[in-house]
């Protein structure tokens, strides 16, 4: 049967008896209004719904019930046992209504017009005058409430008429079963019940479905069927049986705990029988909490078709296992993140209908849901077959909102850079609509899922669609645990976000090795992150330092971040009952809950969620950002890295390690010629390689060191002879060299270096990338402060040095705001070198800002883009630069740089 | 801030006005004698085995297991800016419902009951240690000792806490 209808049968059945009651009520306290207009409500809502779910029939006769009741209510009809007993009348014809609705799960046909003909007629004013005339009908009325009326006071009540009068003239149609049969019918019914299981009732409905004969009579038997069938319980109550089930849980384990260390003990066999049968009650209960997620399905459709006709898309949403039962508590908590899932769906994943016949696709885009059991989780997919996840669009937005850098995103897996989406403050959409794209999105969708002890996972192929996988416990309220000792105290780690467990040992053949203290461990050609428990949880161990070396990892997987715990022992798994912490240590988010084990101790619960962000994963693009920020902001003076290495003879070279993407060992063997120059594949592409300098050729054999050098999608490699070191120094290039491809030397881990201009081989691999290559003089510049505005951070590192080289003081930051806050901060400089195209406030409006009255409206402006067209030169005057710099023509901008400041010095 | 306490204050003394009596249990903390109104009082407890919360503020000495019901228990010692109790001594606690959740309160000794007539009650001394005042309710004048009365909601609330 169709949920709503059982619904609304379960409800209009309880209204319905609960109106018996109070009619009767009514006729001995015919002025008591409170009374009144609570039975006009309920009459209200059993006519409200039946006209909602297309009842008209009952409808109908329910809202000429209404309108006596309403007359009533008004005052303008007094309250006599006789109109209370048509009341009650038509009462029972809407029972005997719902008895065959139960049965059929239609409207029985007929009509009602006599009924309600004598209930207009009372509700104008004309019953009043028959009441005498009428009066046998009353017993009609008053012999059918002893059974279903409880209350036994009730019965005595109807004292008028005490004669029963069968003769009655009956009512019309399909409910005249009164009294008599009402009350035997409803026996079998509870019966049925008794017996332990629902099921028979319903094969006796399905078995009677058929007959529709005698229908009438055996009505009202099933309306107490399906009352009978599911009872409303408080889900306080329902809680509250589960925590005592959980209690009880608890104190068998303990006991079963104390069995194990007594061998031979008479407790044996009872105690395996409490088990047992704790086992099945905790079941039980279990199932009580249980609901298909099919309702938090319910709304989906109507969602996806609103939302196919706002942005004018075809989509075909398909729901599979929408039976698959969850805790209601799961239930409620993953009911948003899904809706948000699908509408994300609809709007991020699948095209637009000439989108997709233009990629071979069917117009009518599907988005699937489909949810299942997997060994005591539930997978829930969410899949379209729309456009992908674009690897691009997403390496553009988190550089434009600072998540990673370039450089960082092109050493990044497209798994990783899709992982970028579910970063906070992120969107694909390109533009907001009122349906998503508000970077509010996938992030709390993975937080919400990931606060219920869940995992989520993305496939996505470009052009073929994404699926979302989200894994979820079945219940919150019992996991298995597994149980870790660190520093001498015990701790639970729930056996959801375990993988494996890794013993390592001086003596096994897994180390742990540190990086920087950092403690690292291979795995199967990985490295794997290690967090050490005692560090993370500040355990001070009282007792003297171990002496074994023996640590136990336990790795932990939370998203697709998978890291290692480190803990000193680990003891075996045990159901838990997940508690929540006193309030006063809610705020520590290392833990999820506490509990009590088997033998009586307290133990706190790990979230590995907590570990993980405290140990640095969800928080490292937060970090990773306020660190680039105060390198960023830190003057040029102060120390960089560099990574030393040593090529074509001579003096060590240095190169900053900002500057380079990656280091390769490419095997010389595998160059080949084109155009002229010499190119490894790399990566599917072709990557010229550039020696050190003109005069060295390129061996043709063995391995080499390749530095590479990444700008957006365009890598070169500088081949080295020897990679010698990175080291953290400050960059002070003391002598200037005429050589090509030098910046000048340095001082560096106290020998003198050559620092090379990553520019210059630039160049020699792309001839496009900067302007020319042919350096002049110029005239330095002493201690001028340049501030330099540009989001690429590949830019701001390759002019930083040039500029410094120059002799200016430079200042950089990646965005105009920025700038500006340096502004307000009172900061002064000598010019201000600005990038036109970034994210933010652009170039143009920077300096229009800035022109605008503010404590930099006479400091010099420069611009420097890719853009350089006598068009753009006049826009950029017109924004208020003082000159126009293309982006790749390094001495250009020196140039301009001595020239504005010379005029500035005139003036 | 104490303002904003004040009228609380005054409804809590009420009960103490004119004539009538209150129950106390009893506890020592350092040599000085405390009450809490009998009916807060939930359980005594002896030693127990208390686990260790990490990263707890340092008052909270850990969480224990009442039979079958986990109660943090709160060292009263620190809470009153007391040295911490010598790791010989045992010590015994009183367990005390608050919003639902059960406390241990964690202190030297636990003494008798007593019933203590309003008359010889009276507010804390405006020069008492700030964090005292903060945490009692008054005194009782008894015949060779004070006894102060601990507010247990306030003895519990450690949003007020300032960082130590």
């Amino acid at each position: 049967m169709d949920d709503l209808l059982s619904e609304f049968l379960t409800e209009t059945t309880e209204n319905l008896s609960v109106l018996d009651v109070e009619l009767v009520r009514l006729e001995r306290n015919p002025n008591d209004p409170e009374l009144l207009s609570n039975i006009f409500r309920l009459v209200h809502t059993v006519k409200g719904t039946c006209g909602f779910l297309g009842l008209p029939r009952l409808e109908k006769l329910a809202h000429a019930g209404e309108n006596v009741l309403g007359r009533f209510r008004d005052g303008e009809l007094p309250v006599t046992p006789n109109a209370v007993s048509i009341i009650l009348e038509s009462l029972d014809t809407i029972k005997g209504l719902l008895a065959v609705l139960e049965a059929t799960e239609a409207e029985p046909p007929g009509d009602d017009s006599e009924l309600i003909e004598r209930l207009e007629a009372m509700a104008e004013g004309h019953g009043l005058h028959s009441d005498d005339a009428e009066l046998p009908s009353e017993p009609v009325a008053a012999a059918p409430e002893p059974p279903v009326v409880p209350e036994p006071a009730v019965a005595s009540e109807p004292a008028p008429a005490p004669l029963p009068e069968p003769s009655l003239p009956p009512a019309p149609v399909a409910a005249p079963a009164p009294a008599a049969p009402a009350a035997p019918a409803a026996q079998p019914a509870v019966a049925e019940r008794k017996d332990g299981t629902g099921l028979p009732a319903v094969a006796e409905r399905a078995s009677r479905a058929d007959g529709t004969a005698g229908e009438d009579r055996e009505a009202p038997a099933k309306e107490s069927a399906v009352a009978a069938q599911t009872i409303r319980v408080n889900v306080d109550l329902l809680e509250n049986l589960m925590t005592m089930v959980s209690e009880l849980v608890l104190t068998r384990n303990q006991l079963l705990q104390i069995l194990r260390t007594q061998k031979e003990s008479e407790f044996a066999a009872p105690l395996q029988r409490l088990n047992h049968v704790t086992s099945e009650l905790q079941e039980g209960v279990m199932k009580t909490r249980m609901q298909p997620i099919g309702n938090a399905w319910a709304k989906l459709p109507r969602l996806v078709r609103d939302l196919a006709h706002e942005l004018g898309r075809k989509i075909d949403l398909q729901m599979l296992g929408a039976d698959t039962e969850l805790d209601r508590q799961v239930l409620e908590l993953i009911k948003d993140p899904l809706t948000h899932m699908v509408r994300n769906s609809a709007d991020h994943g699948l095209e637009s209908p000439s989108e997709r016949l233009a990629a071979g696709k069917p117009e009518t885009g599907r988005i699937t849901l489909n949810a299942f059991h997997e060994g005591g989780h539930i997978i829930i997919e969410i899949s379209d077959d729309g456009k992908g996840l674009s690897i691009e669009k997403i390496k553009k937005k988190a550089i434009e909102n600072g998540l990673a850098s370039e450089i960082e995103l092109s050493g990044m897996t497209e798994q990783q850079v899709q992982q970028f989406i579910m970063k906070p403050g992120f969107s694909t959409a390109a533009n907001v609509t009122s349906v998503s794209g508000r970077g509010v999105g996938m992030d709390v969708v993975k937080t919400n899922i990931e606060k219920i002890g869940g995992t989520i996972e993305m496939k996505s192929v470009q052009g073929r669609g994404t699926t979302f996988i989200i894994k979820i416990p079945l219940t919150l309220a019992i996991v298995s645990a597994l149980i870790v000792e660190c520093a001498g105290e015990r701790f639970a780690i729930p056996q959801i976000s375990v993988l494996e467990l890794v013993r390592a040992a001086a003596d096994s053949e897994h180390t742990i090795e540190r990086l920087k203290g950092t403690p690292v461990l291979r795995l199967r050609d990985r490295l794997l992150p290690l967090v050490s428990l005692k560090y993370l949880l500040r355990l001070d161990d009282e007792r003297e330092e171990d002496t074994n070396d023996e640590t136990f990892i336990v790795v932990a997987q939370v998203g697709t971040y998978t890291f290692g715990i480190m803990v000193d022992k680990v003891f075996d798994t045990e159901e838990i009952v997940v508690k929540p912490v006193a309030p006063i240590l809610r705020h520590i988010e290392m833990f999820s809950g506490n509990t009590i084990l088997g033998d009586g101790s307290v133990i706190m619960i790990l979230d590995p969620n907590g570990i993980a962000s405290a140990s640095g994963e969800i928080s490292m693009a937060d970090a990773m950002r306020s660190e680039t920020k105060t390198v960023q902001t830190m003057r040029h003076e102060d120390s960089m890295a560099l990574l030393l290495f040593k090529a074509g003879g001579g003096a060590p070279k240095a190169v900053p390690l900002s500057l380079v993407a990656r280091l390769e060992d490419v095997d010389m063997t595998s160059l080949e010629l084109s155009n002229g120059m010499p190119v490894v594949q790399y990566r599917g592409s072709l990557m010229p390689l550039v020696p050190i300098d003109t005069g060295f050729d390129i061996e043709s054999e063995g391995r080499k060191p390749v530095l590479v050098f990444t700008d957006g999608d365009r890598s070169m490699g500088l081949v080295v002879d020897e990679i010698v070191d990175i080291v953290e120094e400050r960059l002070n290039v003391q002598l200037k060299t005429e050589r090509q491809g030098l910046m000048g030397s340095a001082i560096i881990a106290g020998r003198a270096t050559d620092v090379i201009d990553a520019g210059f081989y630039l160049t020699q691999a792309y001839r496009d990338w900067f302007g020319s290559s042919n350096r002049e003089a110029y005239e330095e510049e002493r201690a001028k402060r340049v501030l330099l505005v540009d989001d690429s951070p590949f830019f701001r590192n390759l002019l930083t040095p040039l500029l410094s080289v120059a002799g200016y003081d430079v200042l950089t930051v990646d965005s105009a705001s920025e700038a500006l806050n340096l502004c307000e901060q009172g900061e002064q400089f000598d010019v201000i070198v600005s990038d036109i195209e970034m994210p933010g406030m652009s170039g143009l409006e920077f300096a229009q800002t800035i022109r605008r009255g503010t404590r930099w409206q006479d400091t010099p402006l420069i611009a420097l883009s890719s853009y350089a067209t006598t068009r753009d030169l006049d826009r950029g005057r017109q924004a208020g630069f003082n000159d126009y710099v293309a982006k790749f023509d390094r001495d250009a901008l020196l140039y301009t740089l001595s020239q504005t400041l010379s005029e500035q010095k005139v003036a | 801030m104490m303002n904003g306490k004040m009228p609380v204050r005054r409804s809590e003394d009420d009960q103490f006005q004119g004539e009538g009596s209150h129950d106390y249990v009893t506890m020592t903390i350092a040599e000085q004698v405390f009450g809490i109104p009998v009916l807060q009082v939930q359980d005594v407890l002896g030693q127990q085995r208390i686990t260790r919360i990490p990263l707890a503020p340092p008052e909270v000495a850990g969480s224990l297991n009442l039979r079958g019901r986990i109660v943090t228990a709160i060292d009263v010692r620190l809470r009153l800016n007391l040295p911490p109790r010598p790791k010989d001594k045992p010590g015994m606690s009183i367990v005390v419902d608050h919003q639902g959740e059960l406390y241990s309160l964690m202190v030297d000794m636990v003494g008798e009951v007593l019933s203590l007539s309003n008359q010889d009650f009276e507010r804390s001394p405006a020069t008492l240690d700030p964090r005292w005042r903060e945490v009692s309710l008054g005194i009782y004048r008894l015949n060779n000792q004070l006894l102060v009365v601990l507010d247990v909601p306030r003895l519990l609330n450690f949003a007020s806490l300032e960082p130590a």
